[in-house]
Parts: structure tokens; sequence; C-alpha cells
């Protein structure tokens, strides 16, 4: 953990100077650790903004493992984190009158969400490019229009209700801080074990198909099984943070799991950097908590948006921080990333 | 000698054109082979059934003594064979050294258990895998820009970069598909005298695809010509060279008679 860390210390230095860094880096780790504990005015709403962009954080390492890594554009991402929901929200409420423990259904919840990842992967592994976006597309919308209509199931649009909050040692999580904290806890697991599959073999499996798939196989790659395995991983981390959404909500409806979740997901992805991992987090930022910083413009807080995505993509079409390879050949005592 | 790959009446057809006809062909251990013919004979068409990107019609491809066609490419590479491109494909947006360690996947081991947990074994195998492709870098005279992405490369370093990436599949036969198109003279000595290299230090049996008739005719003990996806002829370099048929598919009837395809 001390080790990663230090390398991405040691990238961020090199790009934007250490002083620079070390304080921003402070002040983003203060902020987020002592935001919910502070009194400040309108503290539950930032609680729930950060809290959500943490989810779209966690949302955006899981797609950027399929789209960033692997180089499969997946439209229909949001099915897994609808499939993650709907697990916790069907096995913990009073739908079936079933009451089964968080800490039950949370790996549950992301087995049968990476499950779903490699039913979808199995029809569309010939597909490619724009092929695959269009039934990956289909996929997501199959999912929501299955959760509207299967009303005996999932109750429809009525949504399921009355979902069960956490307990930890008999003690109910049922704040906003608590999901706040959960949240993050896990964006810090998901972006350690994203950040060490990104430089281990696996992961240079799937640089290798999205730069070559045809090459790839040539170098004794098995392209089925890596594609498999980057759609599993990405819908497992989906299907948790689908879970904690629940969790935190309370009450799930299929418009939750609309079209825009997915596009918003690919957006950030895109915008902070595709296949990097701190370009998801600046890119979550970006997206999602600036539109709520921005509420005070009301009617142009649209406009405004829409305008930082255009120009952003004209100015810096590859992200704010693009994704970098790590330095191999000649390792010197901190690793420097590469540098065009 | 034994042969090292064997192709008995390979047959390859994109609807009704033949691109490889009734093909077959010895390629001997240890030996540095290659096919030449005119553009649009086959010759790639014909590497791309040896590696199982395509599928063959008729016939059989026995590698080491065991059929290999209708396997999968990745199952192929895996028994021993590379290649190379025609128009370089390097992973573009990796560094030189980890394409020659993506070209080891087939060696290495580490499930994504072992790469999320570092477990020791994972460990041990990435420095092995390093450690390896830095002899690699150095034994196409590569070392010292093992870092830099491969697109960032100039275009002879590519091209060795990509033979380096074949050889970290440790090869039994590598295939060469026109390793020094796009090369001025003086590199492409350089080239042929490195391939030749290969094959007296790694023990490499080499099939080459070339339009080069300097470096066809300097380091080939077996030519293959094809025409029309069909073998018009075999031999050595004074074979060929004096084969009227080959003459005649290159440069044309009539320019047979009084003309030899050898140039120096």
């Amino acid at each position: 953990m001390i080790d990663e860390a230090n390398k991405l210390f040691s990238n961020l230095t090199r790009r934007f100077g250490r002083q620079t860094v070390m304080i921003v880096g402070i002040l983003l780790v203060i902020g987020v650790l002592v935001l919910p504990v502070i009194e400040f005015q309108r503290q539950a709403f930032w609680v729930r903004v950060i809290g959500f962009t943490g989810l779209y954080i966690i949302l955006g390492l899981g797609l950027n493992i399929v789209v960033g890594f692997a180089g499969l554009l997946d439209l229909g991402y949001v099915a897994f984190y609808a499939i993650g929901a709907y697990t916790y929200g069907l096995l913990a409420s009073g739908q079936f009158g079933i009451h089964l423990s968080f800490w039950l259904v949370l790996p549950l919840a992301a087995l049968l969400a990476a499950l779903a990842g490699v039913l979808l992967g199995i029809p569309v592994l010939r597909m490619r490019g724009d092929y695959l976006a269009i039934v990956t597309l289909g996929f997501g919308e199959i999912i929501r229009i299955l959760l509207n209509n299967l009303r005996g199931f999932t109750n429809g649009s009525q949504g399921v209700v009355g979902i069960d909050k956490p307990v930890i040692f008999g003690y109910v999580l049922d704040s906003g801080i608590h999901f706040y904290y959960m949240i993050f806890i896990l964006v810090a697991v998901v972006a350690f074990f994203s950040n060490r599959l990104n430089h281990s073999r696996i992961g240079r499996a799937w640089i290798a198909i999205r730069e070559d798939e045809d090459v790839a196989e040539m170098m004794g790659i098995n392209t089925t099984l890596y594609k498999l395995l980057a759609f599993g991983s990405g819908a497992l981390v989906g299907g948790l943070a689908g879970a904690i959404f629940s969790a935190w909500q309370g009450s799930i409806f299929p418009d939750n799991f609309n079209l825009f979740v997915s596009i918003n997901v690919l957006s950030l992805i895109i915008i902070g950097g595709i296949g990097s991992i701190p370009g998801v987090i600046v890119g979550a930022l970006a997206l999602i908590t600036l539109p709520d910083v921005l509420r005070q413009f009301s009617d142009y807080r649209l406009l405004l948006y829409g305008l930082l995505l255009v120009i952003m993509m004209i100015a810096r079409p590859e992200g704010f921080i693009p994704s970098q390879r790590r330095k191999l050949e000649l390792r010197e005592e901190d690793p420097q990333p590469v540098t065009d | 000698m034994s042969s090292i790959l064997e192709s008995r009446s390979l047959t390859k057809k994109f609807g009704g054109l033949l691109a490889v006809n009734d093909f077959s062909l010895e390629v001997p251990e240890g030996s540095i082979s290659c096919i030449i013919g005119p553009n649009g004979a086959g010759k790639t068409t014909f590497f791309n059934c040896v590696v199982g990107f395509y599928l063959p019609e008729e016939g059989e491809i026995i590698f080491n003594g065991k059929p290999i066609q209708g396997m999968p490419p990745y199952k192929i590479t895996g028994l021993g064979i590379s290649r190379t491109y025609q128009n370089i494909r390097l992973f573009s947006n990796m560094t030189a050294i980890e394409n020659i360690i993506v070209g080891q996947h087939a060696h290495t081991k580490a499930t994504m258990i072992d790469a999320v947990l570092h477990t020791p074994k994972n460990r041990k195998e990435e420095k092995e895998s390093v450690t390896e492709a830095q002899r690699l870098l150095e034994f196409v005279g590569l070392s010292g820009e093992g870092d830099i992405l491969a697109r960032n490369l100039p275009y002879g370093a590519q091209r060795r970069l990509e033979i380096a990436r074949a050889l970290a599949n440790k090869p039994k036969l590598l295939l060469l598909d026109e390793p020094t198109a796009g090369m001025n003279p003086y590199e492409s000595a350089e080239l042929t005298s490195f391939i030749k290299r290969l094959r007296d230090e790694l023990g490499t049996t080499i099939l080459l695809i070339e339009h080069d008739m300097r470096v066809v005719m300097k380091i080939s003990e077996q030519i293959t010509v094809l025409d029309y996806g069909s073998k018009i002829a075999e031999g050595n370099a004074k074979e060929i060279q004096s084969n009227p048929k080959v003459i005649e598919a290159y440069l044309g009837r009539g320019a047979a008679s009084g003309l030899s395809l050898s140039r120096d």
C-alpha cells in the first residue's frame, strides 16, 4: 500500500511540483476525512454530494477496467450497478420479507453482478468497437425495463422501499456520514487493487488487447478469457457500488438506473484520462461534484457544465491526467512514469 | 535434418480466390528458409494459416510432429511459434520493455489473485520477466530504450523491438514477414547478419518472407517460390536464380530468356 502511494506521489510531483502536490494532497485528505464531523452550513448536502462523487469514483474505476484497460466500449455499465442494488434491495427489505445481513449480501451482490458481466461477455466476444457499444447499450436498457416490468418481483416503478440499514456489531449504520466513510474505504480498496492489476501480467494482457487484439492473441494471450475477466471484474465493482447505493438510499427505483448513469460514468473516465486511475477521481470531481457546486447558477448550471465539457475535450482531449506506463527497464530509487 | 514445420497440400480460399493452393512445404529444423513470390502470391496468407489466424480449407500443418491446424492462435504460440508483421504491429502505447514482457505471456503464470495480492510468486515472476526483457533489449541493441513508448521509437528500432517481442516467447520457429521492408541497404544488411546471429546463437529455425533479393540470396538455405498461391519452385539460391519459371513469375514471359534474378 505504502509502496503504491509512494509511486503515485512521485508521479504527481514530477508533473506538478512537490509543494503543490503536498499541499493539495493534504488539504484534500483532511477535507474528505473531516468534512462530515465539523459543523458548517448545509453540511448534510455536502456529505451527500461528496459521498455520491465517491460512488461514481467506484463506478468509474470499475468501468475503467473494461473500457480503459481492455478497451471494450461498454455503454450498459449501469446494468451491473442495478443488479448489485436490487440484490441487496430484494434480500434485505419487506419486499419478500427476507432480511439478510448487509455484510453477507455485499459479496453476493458483487458476485451476481460479476456473473452477469461474464454472461453478457460471452455473446459479445466477437464484437468490436461500435457493435459492442450497441449491444451493451441494449443490455443496460433491458435490465432497466425488466426491473420496471417484473412487477411481482421488483415491484415495478414503485420500486423497492424500506431497505434495511447495515448493522455492525449491533450498531446501525443509518446516517449519511456512515455511508460516506464506507464509500471512501471502498474507493481506496478498489483504486489500490485496480492499480495493482494495471501493472501486472493481467493488466498488460488487457492493454495489449486494447492496443491490437489479433496481435495480443499471437502473444499467447487467451483473448476470450481475458475479455471475460475484464467484463467480470468491472461488473463486480459495479455490483459493490450498487449494493452500497441501495443501503444508503433505503429505496431504489428502476429510474435510478437509466442510461445517463452509464453515460456519466463513461464521460468521467474520458474526461479524467482513459485508463488512468487518478484520472477517474478528477473526472468524477468534474462531472459529479461540479454540477452541484454550480447549483447556485440555477438555470445556467447545465449550460456551464456542457460548455466546460466541450472546452475540456477541445483543449485536452487526452483527459486531465492521461494514463502512463511505469518505467521498468531503468528502475531508480523511486519509479518514474514514462513521459511522451 | 528433420523438419520442424510441414505443410501438406494446404489450401486456403477467400470466396472464389485460391490464396494458397495445394501448397506443400518442409522447413528443416535449424534452417533459415525463405518464401518469395510476387505481391499477392499468398505468402502472408500462408503465415496466417500457420499461426492459426486463418483456418485452411484443406491440408495439414504439422509443427514438431503434431498437427496444429484448427488450434487457436494463443495455443499455437504456446507451442513455440512466433511471428512479426509486414507492417509493424507493436502495442504502441506500451513501453518497449512492456511489449517484450507481453511477449512472454505464454511462459508466465501469474493469475488475477497473484496480481492483486502481490504474492511472492508474482513478485518473483515480475522480476524474472523484467530481467529477461532487459536481456532481450540488449540482444537487439535497444538497451536503455526500454522505457520509451513503442510508438515513439524510430522505425528501425521498432522492427528490432518486434523481433525481440517475438523472441520473448522462446520460439522454436520464428516467422518473419518482410523484416527489411522500408529499410535502406545498410540497415537491411545489418538486419541480415542479425537474423543469421539469431539462428546461430539461439538455434531458432527461421522462416521468412522477403522481397529484397540481396537479403534472400545471402541468408537462405532453402528458398520456396509462390505464385498465385502455388509453389512453382524450391531449392537453394543458385537453383532459384536460374529457374526460368521464377524469372517468368517476377518479370513476365519473354524476360525469362535473357535475364537472371541475380542483381550482383
